[in-house]
């Protein structure tokens, strides 16, 4: 009982400071669930992230209920689920009520913008954490030239031209690079 | 006769938002067209300004834009009933999907044909990453506020050099940002 109350209260907090939806989450979960609790580890994380990514609904949802299911069954993921979704639908109610009924406060959409910007220096941030994983593999990366993960690197680079310059759905790109992981790394 | 029309709204927010919920990948923005289609085009619960109203909000608030977009659509159409029971129909095909992924995970995982595939995979997912941070940094930029454009890269060198707690961050910003508003207001009175 007292792990899924923390759950609860973890992802609670989580679901409270992701702002911005979607990759918000992932900087708060990397904080919280991999680095501070080391429910999961870096290894799980970044293929929760994945699995998202090819699952339908939000990622939030999918990457707390996949921890909350790892930590402590079917009720952690739900302890996990409920938690981070809770404040931001008790919030958004209110917050679409207020503006229903008062003027929209110049304070209040400046918060919520600048809110939006600092949240996406935490994505970069969490990305970045991410990206160094992919590219060499390992929990703690050792920055030198061999241990870097060149197909990684290469396939990295492609989907980011595939992604800019022609546009391609998420789905898509997901598929290519499943394929060429298992041409390339067999 | 009420409680018989209640019943089957109840009955149709749940299959609707059963349906979004599965078949949105991605999350987030996608959900909104979908929302659309259901709520405005279909059954004309509100309209398309309602929508954008909705949208703004959801994305401006905490957590997953989708939920709170579905729990604001559920209001709107059936009050708070309606935004509990858009909630639970939305968050079921995540949960029982990954589930389904969960209890194979470790065995998916330890097969060296999946792993690669998954080695792929996550390069193409860490490109999502980046791409979506180009778009919202240009998003941003184009607000044309020095505030605004400047939290992101100094959040960011806050989070991964100085290691600082992110509810502290955004704390400072928000206290910015009502600086701002403040130090604006008095320049014009």
């Amino acid at each position: 009982m007292n792990a899924v109350w923390k759950l609860f209260i973890v992802f609670l907090k989580i679901g409270l400071l992701s702002i911005g939806g979607g990759y918000a989450v992932i900087p708060l979960i990397q904080e919280q669930v991999v680095e501070k609790y080391s429910w999961i580890s870096r290894n799980m994380f970044t293929d929760i992230i994945t699995i998202s990514q090819m699952t339908p609904g939000p990622l939030a949802v999918n990457t707390s209920t996949f921890v909350g299911l790892q930590v402590h069954g079917i009720t952690g993921a739900l302890a996990a689920t409920i938690g981070c979704i809770l404040c931001g639908i008790i919030i958004s109610l209110l917050l679409y009520q207020f503006f229903q009924t008062h003027l929209t406060s110049a304070y209040v959409l400046e918060v919520l913008n600048g809110f939006k910007s600092a949240s996406l220096g935490l994505i970069s941030s969490a990305a970045l954490t991410i990206i160094g994983f992919v590219l060499y593999g390992s929990n703690q990366p050792e920055l030198d030239f061999f241990s870097l993960h060149w197909m990684a690197l290469v396939l990295f680079c492609i989907m980011i031209v595939l992604l800019r310059k022609w546009k391609l759905h998420p789905l898509a790109i997901i598929f290519i690079s499943g394929l060429a992981g298992l041409v390339f790394e067999q | 006769m009420i409680l018989k029309q209640s019943m089957k709204l109840y009955v149709w927010l749940f299959a609707a938002n059963l349906f979004i919920s599965a078949f949105t990948f991605g999350g987030g923005y996608t959900v909104v067209p979908m929302v659309r289609r259901f709520f405005v085009a279909k059954k004309q619960y509100f309209t398309e300004e309602d929508l954008m109203n909705m949208a703004a909000v959801a994305q401006s608030t905490p957590g997953a834009i989708a939920l709170n977009l579905s729990a604001l659509a559920g209001y709107k159409t059936a009050g708070i009933a309606g935004a509990l029971i858009s909630c639970i129909a939305a968050i079921i095909p995540p949960l029982v999907i990954l589930t389904v992924i969960s209890a194979f995970y470790k065995k998916l995982i330890s097969h060296s044909i999946i792993a690669a595939v998954l080695k792929g995979m996550e390069a193409g997912a860490a490109a999502l990453m980046v791409d979506f941070i180009i778009d919202m940094y240009a998003l941003i930029l184009k607000k044309k506020s020095l505030l605004l454009s400047a939290m992101i890269p100094l959040s960011f060198i806050a989070h991964f050099i100085f290691e600082i707690h992110a509810a502290l961050i955004l704390l400072v910003c928000c206290f910015l940002c009502m600086l701002q508003v403040f130090c604006k207001r008095r320049k014009e009175a």
